[in-house]
């Protein structure tokens, strides 16, 4: 008796929430009854980790913001005693710092799923474009929290970026003055930049994050077959044969890919907390000194990649802009993926040979591209002066002016090649 | 009322009358906040004209003073360096000073400077903003043709002694000659010349 009378209650409470505010139809069209394929392998581990590092980012910055000071005297001995005096400080900065780069590593590997996939193919082009978005955002909020710590690299990295902007033709001086608010990288530029940082980049990207959702869960997920689960429903429930509950089905999956993600990230934060200096550069424990350029300027892993474009491009005309202009393209080029791709199917599993040989050779040459912009362009030395065309060429920039090519003819050429490829038949349903 | 026909031509031109409105404040609203984020007062004060004492410089020597946070180098050069500057025309990419916002009209001469053996730089690489490495002396670690200069070591662009730029460096044009001006035969003045404040 009294345990129905809970039960009444209880169902009242929810009924009273239920009737201002749609909370139970918002459980069930997002988690209890969004239907995934059934089919999703460990690639669709990292749009959850990827939500699970934004949490972390958020969480570990609001704390570090309780000690950090965004003033270009104190910035540097801040960051220091977060490090050496705050209870904890330690693991929390070193909680946002690989935080960073392994936000970089799940969303790198979350859009190669894409790529892999066809995930960006119609109806998902707009989800695919918030996910674009999403990177850009991502790449802002890395760069303006790079300059934080105030720190050599994070100074004369600063100084390299917006000084690219300088080499847009008529407005750039007037542009970078702007960025920095001074006529050189100063206390004027860190106080924004930590405005950026803190507030107004996470504003936009926890809007975009939601979008991407939103725009998610009205299409429904893709999956490694590329098939549309929703053309085969139940013919009384309406619910796709193919599809799972979300909760409980994949929210206990994601459960071991973060169980594994968490031991990895553990095991880094604890042990290799600087990575060899990829994820934490050495010259940034030296602090900002404008008169001196430390030897050897090189973005973090992450950016290197793009780096390495705009390095292999050589001035044209007296102007680096096209170097410039080519390292923005690299970027960008992942947004027009879903109207490049003209293949009639969409994973890679139904795909011919020459696709993959496109993809591969594009992931090769990101890595070699991004292998290259962590080193000076001259580490492999030079060809002989008497060498042919290229005498007397840094070899690296011989190099990566080859693969930025590569890099760039596998979005260019992909109209074609996604034409003339020869797929195999789809099925109609997923396969096991 | 309620049963009155909608004119719609009204109610088109009072949507497009409230867009161009509204979207004229929101243009309007953004000046202060875009213009607020141009250097301060304070900052435009602090980028004011520095002097520099010249007469403690040896002949082969250089110092660097800040100039609105950027290093200006002030090299006084031998007469063996100033010998060698027409040396190595072909070398380099800009050899005439045909790029002409890199120097003040008075610049443009084979020194590139008002006293030809006071150089006066912007010490900021025009490849990406970092600072070269002073490598004044002939040869050394720079190879045996090196003449003396400048080698930007994030990207390893060259300039000579007149900050001119060699050719196969990643940096496009020469090295800025800031305005400057002698106040007196031993002080230069750096970020103001006869034509006012830079």
């Amino acid at each position: 008796m009294a345990n129905n009378k809970l039960q009444q209650a209880s169902t009242n409470l929810l009924g009273w929430v239920d009737e201002r505010f749609p909370l139970t139809s918002n459980v069930k069209a997002h988690l209890t009854e969004y239907y995934a394929p059934k089919n999703f392998n460990f690639w669709y581990f990292f749009g959850s980790l990827a939500l699970l590092v934004l949490v972390l980012q958020i969480l570990t910055g609001i704390f570090l913001t309780m000690n950090y000071k965004p003033e270009a005297t104190l910035a540097f001995a801040s960051v220091e005693y977060i490090m050496r005096d705050v209870s904890w400080g330690r693991l929390i900065r070193y909680m946002h710092s690989t935080g960073a780069s392994m936000f970089f590593v799940v969303v790198y590997l979350h859009m190669f799923r894409g790529l892999i996939y066809g995930s960006y193919r119609t109806p998902r082009e707009l989800i695919w474009l918030f996910g674009v978005g999403i990177f850009l955002v991502l790449m802002g909020e890395a760069f303006f929290g790079y300059l934080l710590p105030w720190g050599q690299m994070s100074y004369w990295g600063a100084q390299v970026i917006i000084n690219l902007f300088t080499s847009i033709p008529f407005i750039g001086p007037d542009i970078s003055l702007w960025l920095r608010g001074d006529y050189t990288v100063s206390d004027a530029t860190l106080n924004r930049f930590f405005a950026f940082h803190v507030i107004a980049l996470p504003l936009v990207l926890l809007g975009l994050v939601v979008a991407h959702l939103i725009a998610l869960h009205e299409v429904g997920s893709n999956n490694p077959d590329g098939v549309e689960i929703k053309k085969h429903k139940d013919p009384k429930t309406k619910i796709p044969l193919d599809g799972i509950p979300f909760h409980p089905y994949y929210t206990v999956k994601d459960l071991v890919g973060v169980s594994v993600f968490l031991i990895v990230f553990s095991a880094i934060i604890f042990f290799a907390p600087e990575m060899g200096g990829y994820f934490l550069e050495a010259n940034n424990f030296i602090p900002a000194d404008p008169l001196k350029t430390p030897p050897h300027i090189a973005p973090v892993w992450y950016f290197t990649p793009y780096y390495s474009i705009l390095r292999a491009v050589p001035p044209i005309l007296n102007s680096q802009f096209p170097g410039v202009a080519a390292m923005g393209l690299s970027v960008v080029s992942f947004a027009f993926l879903p109207w490049l791709d003209r293949s009639p199917v969409k994973s890679i599993r139904y795909r011919g040979n020459l696709y993959k040989k496109w993809l591969a050779a594009f992931v090769v040459s990101f890595l070699i591209l991004g292998y290259l912009g962590t080193e000076p362009s001259n580490v492999w030395g030079q060809f002989a002066p008497e060498t042919l065309i290229v005498g007397g060429a840094d070899r690296a920039t011989v190099v990566a002016r080859i693969f930025s090519l590569v890099y760039f003819s596998f979005f260019a050429l992909m109209p074609w090649y996604t034409k003339k490829d020869k797929t195999k038949p789809v099925p109609e349903r997923v396969t096991a | 009322m309620a049963n009155q026909e909608v004119d719609q031509s009204k109610r088109k031109f009072l949507i497009a009358a409230t867009s161009v409105a509204g979207g004229v404040a929101a243009a309007a609203v953004a000046v202060p906040f875009v213009t607020s984020m141009m250097p301060s007062e304070r900052a435009k004060a602090a980028g004011a004209p520095v002097e520099a004492d010249i007469s403690k410089i040896e002949p082969g020597s250089m110092i660097t003073v800040e100039w609105r946070g950027k290093p200006v180098w002030i090299v006084n050069r031998s007469q063996a360096m100033l010998d060698a500057l027409a040396s190595h025309d072909d070398k380099l990419s800009d050899p005439k000073l045909e790029v002409t916002s890199q120097q003040p009209d008075y610049c443009v001469n084979p020194a590139r400077a008002i006293k030809s053996n006071i150089m006066v730089l912007v010490g900021i690489c025009t490849h990406l903003g970092c600072s070269p490495s002073p490598k004044l002396q002939t040869g050394a670690d720079m190879g045996a043709d090196w003449p003396g200069g400048f080698f930007c070591p994030c990207h390893g662009s060259k300039f000579d002694l007149a900050g001119r730029v060699f050719k196969g460096s990643p940096a496009p044009i020469n090295l800025v000659v800031p305005p400057h001006k002698y106040i007196s035969d031993s002080v230069v003045l750096i970020g103001a010349d006869d034509k006012g404040v830079a």
